[in-house]
């Protein structure tokens, strides 16, 4: 208190006494998460972990080049490749449908009396439901179930991208659409047209850019995912970094990771290049 | 002619974008009309039945409900060391503190970013051993490449008159940063952090799936075991969890959207 009011009032903080209670209750509330997620950065430092992740660490250098495993790794990474292709692909064909379904601007309802009003709103809510559902459950998690139910290999992980994925286009196509000026499409249903009328001549010109530029986003995303899904099981580089780590060869898992990141950025320099000509 | 040009590239990347996709197909040779056969049908319908009813015992419930609050957990203490973590390295990135360190700085961000959560998850499980901790280190780890990225894009579009007034006014470095930029980009960093948080508690529900702890782990214990009811129970925890946690950080936006306003 005496240091505080030492100072003149122009120099005081006068959120002082705000800031110390929140961070009072930020301590209060940290504390338990620190338990529950076991936080001890002193294990980093145990001997024993230390020792594994030195031999791991220095056997990253030189990455490995042995024909065989370059083999190996090149059609792992066409497999990555092959599989965010062909889930997103899927993933539009689920999505397509579903956004036409869910966008408001389309409703022929909201342009003047209808039969309809009911029935219309209640599909647009079940299939915002459905969705969330597709949303809702993460990617890896989806792989995991059709490795059980249909083995190993890639087609786990294109049916698990084309479901999230399928869900996650759909919700932003949706938002998109309605997001675009509703008045052409409202025009052309007030004048008798058909919905995919109005979609493509009303809403698509407006909104086509914005559409496209999203797509090639989540396939940007679809080929880290597709990285990701190897883990469980669903092929590709996931699935060869997920064995040399197991066998802790260093070499190995650096030759991957280099490639990955090579990846990452080929996916990013794509899908700039697509933007600006589709744009 | 330019407009030529430009539809010749359009159809093009059309094309392209269609010899890709068939391209990817073939060279999978994914055989999915297994899926529609009868007896592909009846093998998904009989996987899909051992799932339910689901394990609803009080005792594993229990155990369900404390892995929801550990992945929540991991989830909030993994975005908040990497809002830290990404706070003290967007600085040299938003180029404060040279030329060098700002390409350093860069250099580090985008590794961090371009190695995936999970992979990270296995490396940590290496280095700190199976449990929620690797968790924690893996989402701080990747999603500081994300945060410190975004962090030092706002500091650099910051206005950057207010703390030219504090200099000239004899205020010290620290005090021209704290009064006269942060200001500026907390409420947008704020944003940011909020919207990787909710990003990550779906990461963190399978992060386990590699051993770190959380829902992700029971669940794939439970799958190995072939514990299906089990495993339903988990799931949908995990649904309710994420969806819980975005119908949260939607409200939390519309407030703040509506008090920026």
């Amino acid at each position: 208190m005496t240091a505080a009011a030492a100072l003149r009032p122009a120099l005081r903080d006068p959120l002082a006494r705000r800031r110390l209670a929140w961070a009072v209750a930020a301590v209060v509330v940290l504390w338990p998460l620190l338990r529950l997620s076991e936080f001890r950065p002193s294990t980093l430092l145990a001997p024993a972990n230390l020792h594994v992740m030195a031999g791991f660490v220095a056997g990253f250098l030189p990455p490995s080049t042995t024909p065989e495993f370059l083999v190996l790794l090149s059609t792992a990474t066409l497999q990555t490749l092959a599989m965010a292709t062909a889930g997103m692909a899927l993933a539009f064909v689920v999505a397509l449908p579903l956004a036409f379904l869910a966008t408001r601007s389309l409703s022929i309802a909201a342009v003047g009396p209808a039969d309809g009003r009911w029935r219309g709103r209640g599909v647009r809510q079940a299939v915002r439901m459905l969705m969330v559902l597709l949303r809702s459950v993460p990617e890896v998690v989806w792989a995991l179930m059709f490795v059980r139910a249909l083995g190993l290999g890639p087609a786990a992980g294109v049916l698990a991208l084309a479901i999230t994925y399928g869900g996650m286009l759909a919700k932003v196509y949706a938002e998109i659409l309605e997001s675009a000026d509703a008045r052409p499409a409202r025009a052309l249903l007030a004048a008798g047209s058909g919905r995919v009328g109005a979609l493509c001549f009303g809403l698509l010109p407006l909104a086509a850019q914005e559409l496209v530029s999203y797509t090639v986003y989540r396939w940007e995303c679809a080929v880290r995912a597709a990285v990701v899904m190897g883990f469980v099981g669903a092929g590709g580089l996931g699935q060869l970094l997920d064995q040399s780590l197991k066998m802790l060869s260093g070499g190995e898992v650096s030759s991957i990771a280099l490639v990955f990141l090579a990846l990452v950025f080929l996916a990013d320099a794509i899908s700039l290049a697509l933007r600006k000509v589709l744009a | 002619m330019k407009a030529r040009l430009r539809r010749a590239a359009g159809v093009a990347c059309v094309a392209a974008v269609i010899a890709a996709v068939l391209a990817s197909f073939a060279y999978l040779a994914v055989d999915f009309r297994g899926l529609f056969t009868a007896e592909g049908r009846h093998a998904m319908a009989r996987f899909v039945a051992e799932f339910f009813p689901p394990d609803v015992s009080p005792a594993f419930l229990r155990r369900v409900g404390f892995a929801s609050l550990q992945t929540l957990a991991v989830s909030i203490l993994g975005t908040l060391l990497a809002m830290a973590a990404g706070a003290l390295l967007a600085l040299p990135a938003a180029g404060r503190l040279g030329t060098t360190a700002r390409w350093a700085a860069r250099f580090v961000l985008s590794f961090l970013r371009s190695m995936p959560e999970l992979v990270w998850a296995a490396l940590m499980v290496l280095a700190a051993g199976l449990g929620p901790f690797a968790g924690t280190l893996a989402l701080a780890l990747h999603t500081t490449g994300v945060l410190g990225r975004l962090f030092a894009e706002s500091l650099e579009n910051a206005a950057p008159a207010p703390e030219a007034a504090l200099r000239e006014l004899g205020a010290a470095p620290v005090a021209r940063f704290v009064y006269g930029t942060l200001p500026q980009v907390a409420p947008q960093c704020a944003g940011y952090t909020l919207y990787r948080w909710e990003m990550n508690i779906r990461m963190a529900t399978i992060m386990g799936v590699v051993g770190a702890g959380g829902l992700g782990q029971m669940l794939y214990f439970h799958l190995s075991l072939f514990q299906q009811a089990q495993a339903a129970t988990v799931l949908a925890g995990m649904t309710v969890l994420v969806v819980a946690s975005d119908t949260l950080s939607g409200w939390v936006r519309r407030g703040l959207a509506a008090q920026s306003h």
